[in-house]
């Protein structure tokens, strides 16, 4: 087969390729999240598990503005609901904060706090497991105007120009290594990685916009496995990069089309999960990758549409179990719950 | 020339006149906005006041949208603080809210009830359609809100996209089915279009461009479909209704019957076409004289008769935006100008 793939072919071939890589039996619960009356989804763009199986789900409900006087404040925007592992509706956290403004993410780390990446406020937000406050990363910008600038000082500077050090310009994800050093995919604009301590000090940063190793094109997705090394979904280029947990350049994935979100399971067997998400315009590709941490692709499932079992621009990923896998859906507005049988 | 009944209920009777100033006084912008059509013959009808009960401090705000599901409850869609939908049962008792505080929900144009009493919300704010469930959740959605934070930064240049996307719509209008459940959504102010999808919302066909020709649509801003699946499309802004089948080829034209803000087809053995010529929202008031009437036709387009005129009296119409017509005989209608919806009943000559 491979060697019929003339250049002129390279792409059906490709494809081709990829149709060989083989099919995971699984099985979708759509409608596991039992909301109360009167309270709805909007695009389900983050979803996480804590240890006790709870269920976390991030999701853009439409924000408000105010005029004050030349100036436009933008808030609400985003809720947090947690849910426990039968999708029974628990509670709302962080009712009316400041900080949530166009969800983007949301993890759970293994302390079971949870933390809020808002790609709208960039910010980053710690809750512990009770839904408190503890700490933020970046910095709301105090407001916008209609020709696109953020007014005031915080967050982002001018478009296209990005900012320097610990503040952020429309973040996407967030991971932990093994000693909790964290790190920030600050994708949109600045295409880069922020790597901060445990308590929240500026270490580095890496990266820039562009194609090369170590450049990027929309990190929207950030992962870390037992070793500290640091997979970066690097959309706009369709690869995953990976990094050592100083950002060093070790290799990089790119047979499994445009990276939207990604995830790695815990245990002694760690899995790379990847989904290569139809774009909101689109309902071409679709389909979610299961790859061993050295890029071997192992198997896929699912493709896009409507229905349970299809995907509306899966956003974000949970694989806490590695065959139990919780979809974030932008267009379709739900999570999926969905049980692999590999 | 009107018949005021103080029983409650004011008839607009047949109109013994004429009611249209002769034309040579009327102005350039009025002169467009009459319909062709001559000699219709009047329907009468009356408006049922007070229709809908609402609690205390909710109100409409421009009422935007109006349907009614197979048991007679009413369901409104209207411009609020932000925009809501609210039921109403038969008797026009409040019932709930649905879809409150939904991240579709920005700023209203239609809303429509399918076979099966799902209820769907088209916004042209949000860009989207929504289908609920007869229950009020959301169970479907096409097109995507753009994102507020990217849309300075990233918004495209002015005008509408060449190329426009399968998924994505620029102020849509309108939804519709045909008997297989195939969905056709009108888009729009931006797109002048129609777009087909199956029932699952995968895409299957697309019309239109903007412009005049057979095929094409200046403001495609309403849409009904018939038990054949014939599309019935008003090309408001063009002033005519543009006929299209199933597969969206091109059929018949009717343009004697003003600009078709609303288009409406009943279902039953005989079905029959309703088309609003409203009076148009903060426009020249003296279009007022020649605007406001619905047309009632057959679906080849023969007209059976009209009714109403522009004015903020019961049984006028200020702005009319859209209809149901469930009940051919018993239609509930929307108002843009006039926060409000009346249900109207017509009494057919010979009935």
């Amino acid at each position: 087969m491979r060697k019929h793939c003339f250049v002129a072919l390279a792409l059906l071939c490709g494809s081709l390729l990829s149709a060989q890589v083989p099919e995971i039996p699984f099985d979708s619960a759509a409608n596991l999240l039992k909301l109360p009356a009167n309270l709805h989804l909007g695009e389900a763009a983050g979803v996480a598990t804590d240890s006790k199986g709870n269920i976390l789900v991030y999701t853009r409900t439409g924000e408000d503005g105010t005029m004050g006087g030349s100036r436009f404040f933008t808030h609400g925007g985003s809720r947090l609901f947690e849910f426990d592992s039968t999708g029974k509706y628990l509670r709302e956290i962080g009712v009316g904060i400041y900080g949530f403004l166009f969800a983007q993410s949301v993890r759970v780390d293994a302390q079971d706090n949870i933390w809020t990446v808002d790609r709208g406020a960039d910010v980053v937000i710690k809750f512990d497991s009770a839904g408190r406050f503890l700490m933020t990363l970046g910095r709301k910008p105090e407001s916008v105007d209609p020709a696109g600038r953020a007014g005031g000082r915080g967050g982002r500077g001018v478009p296209g120009q990005g900012v320097a050090g610990d503040n952020f310009n429309r973040p996407t994800d967030i991971a932990w290594d093994a000693a909790g050093n964290i790190f920030v995919s600050d994708a949109y604009t600045n295409a880069r990685i922020v790597k901060l301590d445990k308590a929240g000090k500026f270490i580095k940063t890496w990266g820039s916009k562009g194609a090369g190793p170590g450049q990027f094109d929309m990190p929207n997705s950030i992962a870390v496995d037992a070793q500290g090394n640091v997979y970066v979904a690097d959309l706009g280029n369709k690869r995953i990069q990976v990094f050592d947990n100083d950002g060093n350049f070790k290799s990089q994935v790119a047979e499994v089309g445009a990276p939207w979100a990604i995830c790695i399971s815990p245990g002694a067997h760690q899995y790379l999960y990847s989904s290569n998400s139809n774009p909101p315009d689109s309902m071409d590709n679709g389909e979610i990758y299961k790859l061993e941490l050295n890029g071997k692709v192992l198997g896929k499932l699912g493709t896009a549409g409507k229905l349970p079992k299809e995907f509306g621009t899966v956003n974000e990923l949970d694989c806490r179990n590695p065959n139990v896998l919780f979809a974030g859906e932008l267009t379709n507005w739900r999570m999926q719950k969905l049980t692999l049988h590999p | 020339m009107q018949s005021h009944l103080k029983t409650g209920l004011f008839v607009a009777v047949a109109w013994a006149m004429p009611v249209l100033a002769p034309a040579q006084e009327l102005t350039p912008a009025a002169l467009a906005a009459r319909a062709k059509a001559r000699d219709v013959p009047e329907i009468a009808y009356e408006s049922v006041p007070n229709l809908l009960k609402f609690p205390v401090n909710l109100y409409l705000g421009e009422g935007i949208g109006v349907a009614t599901n197979s048991k007679g409850h009413i369901f409104v869609y209207t411009r609020s603080q932000r925009t809501r939908m609210f039921e109403f049962d038969q008797a026009g008792n409040y019932v709930r809210e649905i879809g409150e505080g939904l991240y579709g929900f920005v700023f209203a144009h239609a809303v429509r009830v399918d076979a099966q009493d799902n209820i769907w919300a088209v916004d042209e704010g949000a860009n989207m359609v929504i289908k609920f469930n007869p229950e009020g959740r959301v169970v479907m959605t096409l097109g995507r809100r753009p994102e507020p934070v990217d849309a300075v930064a990233a918004a495209p240049p002015a005008g509408p996209a060449a190329n426009p996307g399968k998924y994505v719509f620029d102020r849509p209008t309108d939804v519709g089915w045909d008997p297989a459940g195939n969905i056709f959504v009108s888009d729009g102010y931006g797109n002048s279009r129609v777009v087909k999808y199956d029932k699952n919302g995968r895409f299957l066909a697309t019309v239109g461009s903007k412009g005049s020709e057979p095929g094409q649509f200046n403001l495609p801003h309403s849409l009904a479909v018939d038990a054949k699946g014939n599309v019935y499309v008003g090309d408001r802004s063009n002033r005519r209704i543009q006929v299209f089948d199933d597969d969206l080829k091109f059929k018949a034209v009717y343009d004697n019957v003003g600009a078709p803000w609303e288009v409406c087809v009943s279902p039953g053995p005989h079905q029959y076409l309703y088309s609003s010529n409203s009076f148009p929202d903060g426009n020249d008031s003296t279009l007022a004289t020649v605007t406001g009437e619905v047309y009632k036709m057959e679906l080849d387009g023969a007209i059976v008769g009209k009714f109403g005129k522009a004015g903020k009296q019961l049984g006028e119409f200020s702005g009319m935006h859209e209809i149901d017509c469930r009940n051919p005989n018993e239609l509930f209608i929307s108002e843009i100008q006039l926060w409000r919806v009346q249900k109207i009943i017509l009494h057919p000559t010979g009935k």
